[in-house]
Formats: structure tokens, sequence, C-alpha cells
């Protein structure tokens, strides 16, 4: 045939409209596009303008149609009709619905408000369900930070001010060499991509800590496959060799730090605190004095090494105390390499490539700035290497202690808060001080005496009731896990069940899948939430459930408040809550309904709001007895948590031309719209970097509403809260921890960075690390019932090193019995060779119950697909003592997920159907199965 | 059989970056929604919640693991979608012309009126980049956004095709490849970009950027050890090594 070609059009109409608002495909919040055609989703794309992903989106966020879509999409409110666990209920009316919540909530509030536990999971709003918790007076309020990274986020904010993720980012547009520990495909997803991509095509270095050599790791120009649970002896090492080498800033040391601030090194009561002045400020020698001094004072220059005596009683900076202890050559990269399973010359070299880049590569930039003692320095000094660090670090019972390790590294090197370096995002840097601390006084018909979630600072602050028998039904703030910023989400069923601490009344979780993925001990966690005390009734009596799909959690509630889709509700990702700041300006954001719902669904905060409107819930309620709000969308804009200050920064004031500080704004919703969702405020340019100490930015956030007054601080090298545990278990102090916990509050509770081993009590013949990690394309992200998404990832095998595989006589397919001290699974098995060589891994969150989220019952995520969670039991081993030890980090109550054990055998393939095992009977579908075909086209 | 036009005004194609590509899988589901909106039939998906799901996909990322010689297994992300070929056997392979390389940019597209389905040219494509839709019976393929990079509604920087736009890393570039002073040309030349299999003979024109070599800072040791010299010689305890150390300071 001869060259021939047809005229096609080359414009046609792309949509209708387009709808700006924030993707809540995973927990990243970028702003989408929705292009919309007959009043319908047509095509998601990425929001050029917005300060997250700037244009770009992942496969998630596009694949948003298919979640607005899905089958499994809850319709009506439901009651439960069957057993718990049978899966079977009754569509009902919301006015029945809230009847039967308040018909339990109402009660408890009056008489125990304790008896509610209240635990939202995935939430985006907590400063709003926490108000609403605070309000109804339980003392039982988190989200799901204890299981997920509060070592991350506490370790940061205790040493200085702020962590990882929303807390900050590295500076992309000058870093040289980025190095990342335990991220896999992880947190952050979109501004890491696009940050990794940007300093690549620089010619700067990547290096990935990680025993899985995938996604960002695979990229890395250095691979180091560490050995699970040893981040923290790897990156003391190396600050060993930076120190003997006299590789670290000990000119910011020495300015920004608490490395100058003398400790009471005699013992008693005072050994390990600082020395203070009047003002309970710590002190420091001032070099051009020799004079005892103000760390704060105007013009000082603070002394490194000169120690100081008072009535007998010696004093020795923090410096002196870190040199004492890394100088150490238990500390030598020879020492530690067999440990962490990296050869010592590759420690060496890495740690001098460091050293190479932030001292000989540093740079300055033409930007004056002057800092809180009122010195003014004509340049920003650099040092471009930076840091990222995620759950592989966070998620063991040593993971504060590794958080906090690195941090030490970073701030040796001076690169936090430089240019090239990490950068806090607003509202961050913030100092313990401007946090609140916990509170857990409940009242009956009363609220809560302040907010649940804080930082202690010392004993005094745990939640404790006066026997000393713990306040909280997750035991978070006492002795077993004092610093638990978070709480433990992942205790909350257990201690529930063994009625330890207390008994409950009911239990009220969102978007939290206990019943399968989203718990340790899955089998376990089902049987106490349908266990039954001798009268026959359950042993946790009410159970409610905000869920927007038909995930497992569904069949094990009694009652289910059916939640919106992302696109068809009203949220604010706001500055009091996780906002989606940039380093360079303080960002907020909301989500509007683009679409209507086309079910009897109610978003949940609205579903809150209605709740606590039949409660009379203070807060919600005006004097005359009438409700402050109808809805979210009306909290949003009309909500002051103090005079001015409200949920959004944007747009405030009778003109909409307030950012920060400003009185409502009744169009605030509107504006937001117009402007494509969000709200930025950039930073000046003095305030860029050095933020801690750089009095612009601090005049900059109080204007914004951030502080109240400036917070200057120093880092935290030696952490002064730490001591005050240690001293209590040393003897000190009215608040004692019980004798069980004396030693291990000592030698955990350390406050300069230490790596211990966590416990390997039973771990006896389990010998090979095991892990998850969740796919780019489904990280964050809720239910794999996405019909583009499970396309991708909707198999997961248990992927086995090379070496094993050979030990054990395994081929791709096989299948593999594998053990913990807890379980047992039978799953199918696949080589890979990029991997640590004593680590197996697998997707989480893949496998799926025969039942849930609208899948078929022979769905491979149903059938092949499993979970390691059955391995994996939220208390360790017994130990013959009588007591139950948590799986979690001894000071934050982390849930240690990574810390699991196994051994590997190769088994038959599992009788039948060729099923992984543990097999769960189907759960009845309150809302069917999907259509067997999809041509999803809106537009004509 | 299909003729090919005897040269194109441009060459229009990918440049994708596997030193950069971090295997998140945004390409292939961007284009997924802008293929199943646009161009042509929508590309569906068959038993999209049950056992076998399959859908029609017009790019998708394989991962390959490599060992080389020394040193630790890699793991390289590979997307993949039509090359855009020179001499593409997929056209003349066409029994009904429905295949065609465009004269103006050489993109290769489908006719979705004259596809008979029969497949010949997803058969004939050594790259394995042609799937047939179940639904609609029809042969489709990456169009390169033919509806986008030329389409007056979108704002100009918005012209380019969608898995170009919503790339999170940045590793696919699109432009002409038969400009040596394009942009996309210079990166193949700085990078060394290769082609897909060449001894094929089919001259695609999308190119690979290989990755850089990588865990080698071992075998730099001798520039950098240096910098790990003790400031202390001889290990004088603690107060010999703070006090050589605050010489500097």
């Amino acid at each position: 045939m001869t060259f021939q070609q047809p005229s096609i059009e080359l414009s046609p109409k792309v949509s209708d409209e387009v709808r700006k608002t924030t993707c809540y495909m995973c927990a990243c919040r970028c702003g989408i596009n929705v292009h919309m055609k007959d009043g319908k989703v047509a095509y998601i794309e990425g929001n050029r303008d917005h300060p997250v992903n700037k244009g770009v989106l992942c496969a998630k966020g596009s694949a948003g149609i298919m979640q607005v879509n899905a089958p499994s999409r809850l319709r009506a409110p439901l009651k439960r009709v069957g057993p718990r666990g049978s899966g079977e209920f009754e569509e009902i009316s919301w006015d029945e619905a809230l009847d039967i919540a308040v018909g339990w909530l109402g009660p408890i509030r009056k008489s125990n408000p304790e008896k509610l536990a209240f635990f939202t999971g995935r939430d985006q709003s907590q400063s709003f369900t926490s108000f609403w918790a605070q309000n109804f007076g339980t003392c039982n309020y988190a989200a799901h930070g204890g299981f997920c990274s509060v070592n991350m986020a506490a370790g940061g904010i205790y040493t200085m001010g702020g962590a990882f993720w929303e807390f900050g980012q590295p500076d992309w547009d000058h870093t040289k060499l980025f190095m990342l520990f335990g991220v896999a495909e992880d947190h952050d997803s979109n501004p890491i991509k696009a940050g990794i991509g940007k300093i690549k095509k620089r010619g700067a270095k990547v290096i990935g800590v990680n025993p899985i050599r995938s996604g960002y790791n695979a990229v890395a120009d250095e691979w180091v496959g560490i050995t699970p649970g040893t981040d923290g002896l790897f990156i003391l090492s190396m600050v060993h060799v930076l120190m003997k080498a006299g590789k670290i800033d000990l000119e910011y040391l020495s300015r920004y730090t608490n490395a100058p601030v003398l400790v009471n090194a005699t013992v008693g009561p005072e050994k390990g605190l600082f020395l203070r002045d009047e003002n309970d400020k710590p002190l420091v020698i001032d070099r051009a004095t020799g004079e005892l001094t103000a760390f704060d004072k105007p013009g000082v220059r603070p002394d490194l090494a000169a120690t100081y005596e008072r009535d007998g009683v010696t004093h020795r900076p923090v410096f002196h105390l870190m040199a004492e202890r890394y100088l150490d050559e238990s500390y030598a990269p020879e020492a530690v390499a067999e440990q962490c399973g990296i050869p010592a010359s590759r420690i060496r070299a890495i740690a001098a490539d460091i050293a190479r880049v932030a001292f000989d590569e540093a740079f300055e930039l033409d930007q004056e700035w002057t800092d809180f003692r009122g010195e003014t320095h004509k340049t920003m000094k650099g040092r471009p290497v930076s840091f990222h660090s995620m759950r592989g670090v966070s998620a063991h019972a040593n993971g504060f202690q590794t958080c906090r390790a690195l941090h030490i590294l970073q701030i040796l090197l001076g690169t936090v808060e430089v240019p090239g370096g990490f950068r806090f995002k607003p509202p961050y840097p913030k100092p313990v001080e401007a946090h609140p601390t916990p509170h857990c006084k409940v009242t009956p018909d009363s609220p809560l005496d302040g907010p649940h979630l804080g930082f202690v600072r010392g004993p005094e602050h745990l939640a404790l009731k006066e026997d000393g028998s713990p306040a909280r039904i997750d035991k978070a703030f006492t002795w077993e896990n004092p610093m638990s910023s978070h709480g433990l989400m992942h205790m909350v069923i257990s201690n529930a069940h063994a009625g330890d601490p207390y008994k409950i009344d009911t239990l009220f979780m969102y978007m939290a899948n206990m019943s399968w993925n989203s718990t340790m001990n899955t089998r376990g966690v089902i049987d106490m939430l349908t266990d039954k005390d001798e009268n026959g009734d359950y042993v946790i009596p009410h159970i409610i459930y905000s869920d927007a799909y038909s995930s497992e959690m569904v069949a094990y509630a009694d009652l289910i408040l059916p939640d919106t889709t992302y696109l068809e509700r009203h949220d604010c990702i706001s500055l009091l809550d996780r906002p989606i700041c940039e380093a360079d300006g303080a960002a907020d954001a909301i989500r509007w309904p683009v679409i209507e719902p086309d079910r009897d669904v109610v978003g949940f905060q609205s579903a809150l709001i209605l709740l606590a409107n039949k409660m009379g819930l203070p807060g919600f309620t005006n004097e005359d007895g009438s409700a402050k709000y109808k809805d979210y969308a009306d909290y949003i804009v009309n909500h002051e948590r103090k005079p001015g200050i409200g949920p959004l920064a944007g747009f405030r004031g009778e003109n909409g031309d307030k950012s920060g500080r400003g009185e409502v704004n009744p169009d605030q919703l509107d504006r937001y719209i117009e402007n494509g969702g969000f709200f930025i405020e950039h930073v000046p340019d003095d305030a860029l970097y050095y933020k801690p100490w750089n009095s612009a930015y601090q005049d900059w956030a109080v204007g914004m509403g951030i502080y109240d007054s400036p917070q200057p601080y120093l880092f935290q090298l030696y952490s002064e809260p730490m001591r005050k545990f240690q001293l209590a278990a040393e003897g000190y102090g009215d608040r004692q921890p019980p004798d069980h916990l004396r030693d291990r509050t000592k030698e955990t509770l350390d406050p300069l960075p230490i790596w211990y081993e966590t416990d390997q009590h039973g771990n006896d013949g389990f010998t090979v690390n095991a892990l998850t990690q969740r796919p780019m394309a489904m990280y964050h992200s809720w239910g794999t019932q996405n019909a583009w998404l499970r396309q991708l990832h909707g198999r997961n095998p248990l992927y086995v090193p090379t070496k094993l595989m050979r030990e054990h006589g395994l081929q791709d397919g096989d299948w593999a019995r594998v053990t913990s001290p807890h379980g047992e699974i039978t799953v199918p098995v696949m080589e890979m060779a990029a991997l640590n060589h004593n680590t197996v891994w697998t997707w989480n969150a893949i496998g799926k119950r025969k039942g849930a989220w609208a899948l078929e019952e022979d769905a491979p995520e149903a059938t092949k697909g499993f979970l390691l969670n059955h391995l994996i039991h939220e208390l360790l081993p017994p130990k013959g003592d009588g007591l139950r030890w948590a799986n979690s980090d001894p000071v934050t109550g982390q849930a240690a997920w990574f810390d699991l054990k196994v051994k590997i055998e190769k088994a038959a393939a599992p009788d039948g159907l060729s099923e992984s095992l543990p097999s769960f009977d189907p759960i009845k579908s309150p809302v069917g199965t999907g259509p067997a075909e999809l041509k999803w086209k809106v537009g004509k | 059989m299909t003729e090919l036009p005897t040269s194109t005004d441009r060459k229009m194609g990918l440049v994708i970056d596997l030193d950069t590509c971090v295997g998140c899988h945004a390409c292939v589901i961007s284009c997924k929604g802008w293929n199943t909106e646009n161009y042509g039939a929508p590309l569906s998906d068959q038993n999209p919640y049950g056992a076998d799901p399959s859908g029609t996909f017009l790019n998708r990322v394989h991962s390959y693991e490599v060992q080389p010689e020394k040193g630790h297994a890699q793991l390289i992300h590979f997307p993949k979608s039509c090359l855009h070929c020179e001499d593409a056997p997929c056209v003349t392979v066409c029994p009904t012309g429905a295949s065609y390389k465009r004269v103006e940019d050489g993109i290769v597209l489908v006719n979705e009126s004259n596809c008979i389905g029969c497949g010949l040219c997803a058969w004939s494509c050594p790259y394995g980049a042609r799937e047939l839709d179940l639904a609609e019976g029809v042969m489709k393929k990456c169009t390169l956004c033919v509806d986008r990079i030329y389409n007056e509604n979108l704002p100009e920087e918005d012209r380019v095709p969608s898995c170009v736009r919503t790339c999170p890393a940045g590793a696919r570039h699109f432009g002409d490849l038969g400009d040596p002073s394009s942009d996309v040309s210079k990166l193949v030349a700085e990078r060394s970009g290769m082609d897909l299999m060449p001894e094929m003979g089919t001259k695609p024109v999308n190119k690979y950027l290989p990755p850089r070599p990588k865990d080698t800072v071992e075998e730099e040791i001798d520039i950098l050890a240096p910098l790990l010299a003790p400031v202390a010689e001889e290990p004088k305890g603690f107060l010999g090594w703070l006090d050589k150390t605050l010489e500097k300071f």
C-alpha cells in the first residue's frame, strides 16, 4: 500500500473545567488538577503551581479516578446484624446511625469518658480529631504515628526541633551528597523523587543505606546493604571516624548546639543535668572573658572545652562527654563492620567522602543575616551534605536512639539549616519547649485538661494515675515507653482486650485496618475483636468504625459510618497539624467536593461534628446551646484556636488579605479554590537558612502565628529530658519506675545517642531478618482495590537473597515455610540478588482477605497474597516473669515491625488451591464485587 | 503491506534516563489515564477486580537485576513504550494501512477505523510495544500523545506527552531527535544515549541514557584517606585530641 496518512484532530477539547484540589491517594498531599467532562472526573494530573509536587504526579495520584469509581466504596451507614466478623450488615439511615453512636458515647461521657478509645489511623486532620476527643473528655486518643514513625518524629524534635519529611527537606538546590537511611519506596514520595532527579542532573552523589536495593536505593550511586537494625552502629562509627579526624564543625557546634553547655559531673540528684542560671538558662563559659554566661547572651562565644568547678562540683561541657564516648575504639569501623554487614574500608570511605564534601566543598551564599545573639554575618555558610531517613531506621526497638544518632551526625558536620544541608519547613523548627506536654486528667461530663499528646520533659509529665498505673489504654507516656509522643495505636486492642490497664466500653476508629494489615498479630487481634466474656458479651463491648471502603476492618465493627472519597469532601491540611510547607514558605491546603457523593455517605470529620452536636460537646456548642458548626467546612472557616489563628492560615481577615493571623473570612474556602486549593507565604530571603537562630526568621514566624514569641534555641546533642528519666531509674526523685524497668531505663534513656541490640529473647534459631515495604505505586494508599494499581502490584512473593535460595534449595515459584517465634506462614518465593544476604522481604498490604475491597474471592491478593503481620506479635515472647513486654521501642513505644527474625525452609505447595497460609474464611462483602470489564471514558 | 514515508520532517521521541528512573510507574498510570479518555478507544481492563486482571497499557516499566562482574547486584528500572522506529516493521507489515508513520514528526500511529485487529504488527515489533485492546479489538500503542503535543487547548508548557509531564524524577525527556541542536539530542550526546536492540535494524527514535557506574567509593580511598588522618597522632587520650582539635578553632 502506498504511503497514506489520515488527518486527525490534534487539538481536541481536553475538558469542560479544571477543579484544583489536594490528592489523598497517599500522605504526600500533592496538588491536583481534576479535569471534568459532563460533570464527571475525566483525568487527573499534577498542579504545576503547587508547592509539594510542582506539576508532577505519581502513579497513585493519576489512578485516583479508579478510586473514585471503586466498587468497594461503602454506600450507607451499616448496622451489624450477624456475629462480629461475619460481614453481615443492614444499611441504616444516618439518623439511626448517629442515635446508636450517641446511645453508647453519651452515657460513658457522663460517667467515665476514658471508656472511649478513639484512634484515628491515617488521619490528616489530627488537630480537629484531637480537639473533638479533648472536648469529649477521653484521654484515649491518638492517630497512627505510634506504629508508623514516631521514633523519627520524636528523635528529631527532641534533638533539633524537627525531623524529616513534613518537618524538613534537603536543600535540593545546593546539596552535593545526599544520603538516605532506611528510606524504602517510602515517605514524601514525589518530592524525594523530584529531588533525586534534580541532584542527579547536577552530578551530585546519592548514597542509599538499605538492606533492599529497590526504588531510590536502586538509583543510588552507592548502595550500603546494611544488616537491619544496625544503622545506629554504622552512624556512630562514622561519628567516631569524623571526630577522630577533627572533621566536625566546631564553630557551628559552639554557636548553635548544646556542645558547650556545662553538665554536672558529680554523683547525686543533679548529675547529668545542665548548669543553669536563675532564669533557668543553660550556662556556658565565654571564650572571650572566661566567665560563666547564659548561652544566649549577646556577644557570647561559648567555649567547647572549659571545665567549671563550683562548690566542689565539677561541670564539663557536653562536647567533652561526646568525645569521651565516641572516640572510644568500640566505635571504630573495624569493631562494627561485621555486625553492620559493611566492610570497615567502606565505612571509612563513605565517612571520608562525607568529610570531603562537607568541608572541601563548603561554600557561601551572599546573604547577610543576624543571629539571636545579635551578631550579623555577612554571608550564609553552606555545607552541601544532606540526609533523609524514615521507617527503616525508626521501626526498630533501638530506632529512637538511631534517629538521634543520625541527627548528631548531621549536626557535627554543621549541615542542618545551612545551605546545601537539611532545611526545616515551617512551622518547624520548633523546640520541645514550644510543644505541649501530654494531658490525661479525665473528668466526667467535661473536657480533658489539655491536649492528649505532647513532649514530656521528665518523669513529672508521664501520663500516670495517682496510684502510678497508666492513665491511657495504650500505656503511652508510662515507664514502659516514657517519650511516646504519638501514642501506641498498635497496643490499643490488645490492652483493651486484656483489660490492662483497664477495660473500655467503645472502640472508635477511623481509617485503620486493625483486623488486617495495620496490626501486628492479625489472627490474634481478630480473636480479640470477636472474643466474648462469660456472659456471652463481647469483651470490647462496642466498636464504631469509619472508612470510605469495604476494608477488612469493616466486618469487625458494630456500626459503620461511611466516609466519602477524597474528591467528595472538605479537608484542610493545616499549619496546626501536618501542613504542606516547603523550606522556602509556609503553606497549607484544602480539599473540596469537586464531585458530589452519589451514595449516602458523609465525610468523617463532618460526621464527628454531627455527633458532637447531638452530645452538645463543649467547643462545638454556643452558650445558648446551639451548634457552632454545621459541618467540617464550617469548622475550617470559623474555628479559632487562638484569636486570629484558625485551621487555615491563608486569606484571613475581612478582605482576605491577611496571612497567618487574622479575623475569620467567610469567603476563605472560595479564595483557596480560586488559588488552586492551597496558600503559600514565602519566607524572606534573609530568613531562609539558620532558622532556629535567625532573628529575621523568628520575627517572621511570630508574624505568621507560628510562634507566640521568638523561640531561638540550641540543638540538643545531649538530651536533658532523657537524663531525667535515667536519674529517676537511679533512684532520684518522687516519681520512680517499677523495679523491673530500672535497668532498661538506665540503659536506653541515655542522653547521648547509643546503639544497642534489640531484645533477642526467644529468637534462638531465628536468624534471618524479615522486612516489608510498600511499592511506590501503593505507598500509603488506602487499599489495593484500585483497578489500575493492582495490575502493577497484585502479587507479593517473598524475596529471598541468592545465598539463602541456594542454601535452602529454592527456585522461583517454590513455596517456603517461614516461621518466627510467634507464628508461621507458607508463601511463594522469588530470588533477589540486590539484597542483604541474610534478609528476606515482601511488599506489605498486598495480601487481602477474601470478601474485602470488592475483589473476587479468587483474586491473587486473596489467594497467593500474604502478610508478614502474622509473624509479628505486639508483645515480645514471654520471659517467664509474668509481665507483658511490648514489641516496641522502650523510649517511644514505636512498633518494632522490623525487628522480626525468622527461619525459612522449603515447603511443599499448600494442598489444593496453592494458596498462601494461613488462609482465612471469606467475609461477606457489604458491597458485592466489581464489574468484569472497565472501559472508563466519560467524555464523548 | 504498508509503506513508510521516505523521510520525516522531524523525529519526535523520548529520551529515558535509566540512571534516574526509580521505577515508580507514574508514567504508566498517567499514560493510562490520558489515553483512556483521549485518542481512540479507551484502554480497557478485563477482570479488573478478579483473578487475572489484564488491561491495555501503552507504557510499562520492567525491572531487571544486573550482576556486574565486580560489586553488588543492581536493579535497573526500564520503562518501555513504542520507540517510533524509523524503519518500523509494525507499519510495513500492516495489511490494511491502519498502521502508519506520520511524515511531519515520525510518530507511529494506528488509524483505529482501519484496524482489523489481526495482530501482525504486535508480532513484528521486536520490542513488544503494541497491545491489542480486548474490549475494542483494535491495536493500541503509544501515540506520543499526539493529541497533547500540538493541542492549542493546553498551555504551551503542557504540550508534552503525559508521561513526560508527570515523571516525578524528571527521567523522561521529549523532543526532536532528528535535530542535533535540540536539548534531547544534546543530552543523548553528553550521556552516551543508546538505541534499544540496534541489531534489529529498526532504527528506534527513542533513546535510553545508561546508568552511571555505581559503588565506586572504595576505589577512591587513596584520595579520600588523608581526610581521615587523626588530629592527634599519638593517642594521649581525650585531652590530646581535644587540644589538637581546638587548635584549628
